[in-house]
């Protein structure tokens, strides 16, 4: 019965260099993302988290075949995008889209909205004609909740919030397969944060939407992800339903984000797990396990191989030699309450 | 679904008087100073030669070297008893249209080269923009007269003369700008959508690299007008009996102790011209900065 996935990654690893090595001797390379192989099933929200410079952001543009990747490859939907030329990549454009970090950025500042809307239909086969592209583009907004009347308004004129909400709908316009929304809320006030939550929960329902969801926040993937998957130095760590990975993580990493989640109770009564230090170097990573310079439950094993996804659970896969520990689940009215919503 | 109606057309009229960038521009006084100036030397040169009595080339051999406001003359005239001021009105049509015209020529080919290595980057920019350098190694004045020995030197050859030779700050600026636009996610957002690499130059980047090429632009009018009168001066540039101000400048050094406002009036005229044009300049650097324009 299984359904080929929406997304597949096989050993995607996108290396880039950094200086250029004379000849005869390779040059250093920083190692963004280095063998990631996830699939993200049909109609379900894989939520991808991690510290800054983990390669979360660079896996995502990967996916989306902006930047060829170094080895290994992306399946969208079963076809190597890859091997694509940039005119046989069309037609797949269409069926995947994205959303940016950056509301302030991600519109151009040129344009009204019924033009940065209407943009995605210009390129598809034959073309929209202009007042097809302006229904559409009238429809998406009503659909991300803004009225009609601001089609021939121009991005100066919205708050952050709104810009993020044109955005969704810019990338809506084709009725893609699959969205990927690189930290979309990080940007935003808490208070638009859940509503642009809400939008995003409440269209990947109505629009049956595969989505990679790329965060810093665990509380945001919880209330988003049907599946977590975690990065670390470019790595996936472990990768679990959302639920287990919260009620049973099973990588020390994992365990410590999970406490580090704030929690909405003063002086709440629970262990929090500092990292010592800063994420290794990804020009030169430690050996072994690239995590193991900050675990506070490393031993001199961690050094020597490192540890592939091996499974822990049902669909719960962590990458790490000591199976033995008994690690500490998320805690904190927050992560339950956003566990609530979630629709795993 | 009931049609939206399209109001667009209205609105950008009305967005672009009212814009910061315009009110910021009007606030600039010297800007405006060179704005109305320019206006007036515009105006005086088109309807100038119409209004005065004298052709540019009526000889009135009684009245050779009359000083300014005898007679008819308003500002006298020269060796041969032209009328001073027909001469000027007419020289200057051909100087501010070698002037524009150079700009305009200069700015499509700097756009257009910049816009090339800013998008692809790799090796074309790399060949791009060592061309570019190797262009601005040659000293401009020596690369002009260079070719304006070898090459007939009318108007239209002077213009394409000097925009050949001053390309190159554009070609760079605008480089510059687009290889930072291109980073941003709404470039981004258009690659995802499909978009062609026509499109992204010309919808995404270029109006956004819109401000420091306008600039950039208006300079380019202010040398062009200065190189001209330097090269018709040496006498390599516009040839008489067309009058530019250049050329008027050449024949006046001669009489320059008896006669000194055949060289002072075109003096003039070139002088206010090329600092209105860079006032102008000025004043739209500070509104269209790209810093102070994002919202």
């Amino acid at each position: 019965m299984s359904e080929t996935p929406m997304i597949r990654t096989v050993d995607l690893a996108q290396h880039f260099p950094i200086r250029k090595g004379l000849p005869g001797r390779p040059g250093a390379v920083v190692r963004a993302i280095d063998g990631v192989s996830i699939d993200i099933p049909r109609r379900q929200v894989v939520g991808l988290v991690g510290e800054s410079g983990s390669g979360k952001s660079t896996f995502g543009r990967a996916v989306m075949a902006l930047d060829p990747p170094t080895s290994g490859r992306v399946e969208f939907d079963g076809t190597d995008l890859s091997q694509l030329s940039r005119a046989a990549l069309a037609p797949y454009r269409r069926r995947m889209q994205m959303v940016f970090q950056d509301p302030f950025s991600s519109l151009n500042p040129r344009m009204s909205v019924a033009e940065t809307l209407g943009m995605p239909l210009r390129f598809r086969e034959g073309g929209a004609g202009r007042s097809e592209r302006r229904d559409r583009a009238a429809e998406m907004l009503e659909m991300v909740g803004l009225p009609r009347s601001y089609l021939d308004r121009f991005p100066h004129e919205f708050s952050g919030g709104q810009r993020q909400r044109i955005g969704i709908a810019r990338a809506l316009m084709t009725s893609p397969d699959f969205l990927m929304a690189d930290e979309v809320v990080s940007a935003l006030d808490v208070s638009v944060q859940a509503q642009v939550l809400n939008l995003f929960a409440r269209l990947q329902r109505e629009m049956e939407l595969t989505m990679l969801f790329i965060t810093h926040d665990l509380a945001v993937v919880g209330h988003v992800s049907d599946i977590v998957a975690v990065m670390y130095l470019g790595r996936i760590v472990e990768i679990a339903p959302t639920r287990a990975l919260f009620s049973g993580p099973r990588h020390p990493y994992t365990e410590a984000l999970l406490s580090a989640a704030p929690s909405p109770v003063p002086g709440g009564a629970r262990k929090r797990i500092i990292l010592e230090g800063d994420v290794p170097s990804p020009v030169n990573p430690p050996s072994g396990c690239p995590f193991r310079t900050r675990c506070p439950y490393a031993i001199a094993a961690c050094a020597e191989d490192r540890p592939a996804l091996a499974a822990v659970g049902p669909d719960h896969r962590s990458a790490c030699i000591r199976t033995d520990l008994d690690l500490m689940p998320a805690t904190g009215r927050r992560t339950e309450a956003a566990l609530e919503g979630s629709p795993g | 679904m009931t049609a939206i109606p399209d109001t667009r057309p209205k609105m950008r009229g009305a967005r672009f008087l009212q814009s910061r960038g315009m009110r910021r521009f009007f606030r600039h006084k010297l800007a405006v100073l060179g704005l109305a100036m320019i206006t007036l030397i515009a105006v005086a040169c088109i309807v100038g030669p119409w209004l005065l009595p004298h052709d540019m080339l009526d000889i009135d051999i009684r009245g050779r070297f009359s000083p300014p406001l005898t007679d008819t003359y308003l500002f006298g005239t020269d060796e041969m008893g032209r009328d001073l001021a027909a001469r000027l009105f007419m020289a200057g049509r051909v100087s501010l249209m070698v002037g524009v015209a150079a700009m305009v020529l200069s700015t499509v080919v700097g756009t257009v080269i910049g816009l090339l290595a800013g998008h692809f980057g790799g090796a074309l920019s790399t060949a791009l923009m060592r061309f570019t350098d190797a262009f601005l190694c040659f000293p401009q004045i020596f690369l002009l007269l260079a070719l304006a020995a070898f090459l007939e030197p009318d108007a239209m050859m002077i213009t394409i003369i000097i925009a050949l030779t001053s390309w190159m700050e554009i070609a760079r600026i605008v480089a510059a700008e687009i290889r930072s636009l291109r980073e941003r996610d709404f470039v981004t957002a258009a690659r995802v959508s499909g978009a062609s690499h026509a499109w992204i130059m010309f919808r995404e980047l270029l109006p956004n690299a819109a401000g420091p090429i306008i600039v950039a632009a208006t300079l380019t009018v202010a040398r062009a007008i200065l190189i001209e009168a330097y090269v018709s001066f040496l006498g390599y540039g516009i040839q008489p009996p067309l009058p530019s101000w250049g050329n008027m400048l050449n024949n006046a050094q001669q009489y320059l102790d008896s006669a000194p406002w055949l060289a002072i009036v075109p003096g003039v005229a070139i002088t206010l011209a090329v600092t209105s044009f860079n006032f102008i300049g000025d004043g739209l650097r500070d509104a269209l900065d790209a810093r102070s324009d994002m919202p």
